[in-house]
C-alpha cells in the first residue's frame, strides 16, 4: 500500500540516557500506523535507533528528520558534535571510540554505523570535526 | 551415507518459564511463540544480529534493553543471574508490551537449557 506523505522533525538531547531511543520508538509506531510492512519498519528502528544512540552518546544535541514518500523512507540525523576524523576507520565493524560509561548501556562495540548502513537502501554519511555528523538514510519502499 | 536431520521443538514463553524456572516479571499472552533465542550483554550485537520474535538472555539491566527489543521486534527478553530490572524498565515494557522474565540462572546455564529443550527435547 502506499502510505499518506509525513514529514517530522524531533530534537534530541545529547547525554539524555534515560529518554535515548525514545524518538527511534515513536518513528517506528508512526510507520506501523502507515502501513508499512513489519520487514521495512524493523529495518528503520533499528537504524534509526543506533543513530540516535550515537547522537545522545558522542553529540550534544541533534535533530532527526522523518520523511516518508510512496517510494522511500528517508531519516536525516544531524548533531552538534565533536565529528568524525577518519570515517573510513568508523565504518569499520569493531571500531569504536566509546567510554566504559557507553559501553556499560550495551553500546559502544563498533557496530553502529556499519549496522546502520547494512539495515539502508541508501546510506550517506558526512563530518566535519569540532561542527558535527550528517547521516542520510534511507530505506526503499516495496512498489 | 546417513543424513541426520535437525529438529527443533517449538518453544513458547510459557515452556520458557518452566524451564528456567523463571519469575514473569511482566507479560500479559505466555503462548508467544519463540522464533530464535539470543544472549547477548551487548545491545549492539542484538541490534546487530537478531532475528524478530527472537528471545533475548541477558546480564545486562537497562532501559535500553528494552527499547532494542522494541526496535528489533523481539518477542521479549530474560534478565539473568537474578538480576532485578527496576521499575522505569518494567513500566517500559509494559507500556510497549515487551515480555520480561527473571530468572536466577546465569547465562551459560540458561542457554544450556533453553539449547537442550530446542535441538533435543
Amino acid at each position: 500500500m502506499v502510505p499518506e506523505e509525513f514529514d517530522h522533525g524531533y530534537e534530541v538531547h545529547g547525554r539524555d540516557f534515560a529518554n535515548a531511543g525514545r524518538v527511534s520508538t515513536a518513528i517506528k509506531d508512526i510507520l506501523k500506523g502507515l502501513g508499512i510492512q513489519a520487514a521495512i519498519v524493523r529495518r528503520v528502528a533499528i537504524a534509526s535507533y543506533e543513530a540516535e544512540m550515537n547522537l545522545v552518546m558522542y553529540a550534544a544535541r541533534g535533530r532527526m528528520q522523518l520523511r516518508v514518500s510512496s517510494e522511500a523512507i528517508t531519516l536525516h540525523v544531524a548533531d552538534e558534535g565533536p565529528g568524525i576524523e577518519n570515517i573510513n576507520l568508523a565504518m569499520q565493524e569493531g571500531y569504536s571510540t566509546a567510554t566504559q560509561e557507553m559501553r556499560e548501556m550495551g553500546f559502544g562495540a563498533g557496530m553502529g554505523l556499519p549496522n546502520i548502513k547494512r539495515n539502508s537502501d541508501d546510506f550517506v554519511i558526512t563530518s566535519e570535526v569540532g561542527r558535527g555528523t550528517t547521516l542520510l538514510i534511507r530505506v526503499l519502499l516495496a512498489t | 551415507m546417513a543424513t541426520t536431520a535437525v529438529t527443533r521443538k517449538a518453544l513458547i514463553l510459557d515452556d520458557v518459564v518452566h524451564l528456567l524456572r523463571a519469575r514473569v516479571l511482566y507479560g500479559k499472552d505466555m503462548t508467544v511463540k519463540v522464533v530464535e533465542v539470543g544472549a547477548a550483554d551487548l545491545m549492539s550485537d542484538v541490534l546487530a544480529l537478531s532475528k524478530p520474535g527472537m528471545l533475548i538472555l541477558t546480564g545486562l539491566v537497562s532501559v535500553q534493553v528494552i527499547r532494542t527489543a522494541i526496535v528489533s521486534d523481539l518477542c521479549g527478553v530474560i534478565f539473568v543471574r537474578g538480576k532485578k530490572p527496576g521499575r522505569e524498565i518494567l513500566d517500559l515494557a509494559r507500556e510497549a508490551n515487551i515480555p520480561v522474565l527473571g530468572t536466577d540462572l546465569t547465562m551459560f546455564e540458561a542457554a544450556g537449557v533453553l539449547y537442550g529443550a530446542i535441538f533435543s527435547g
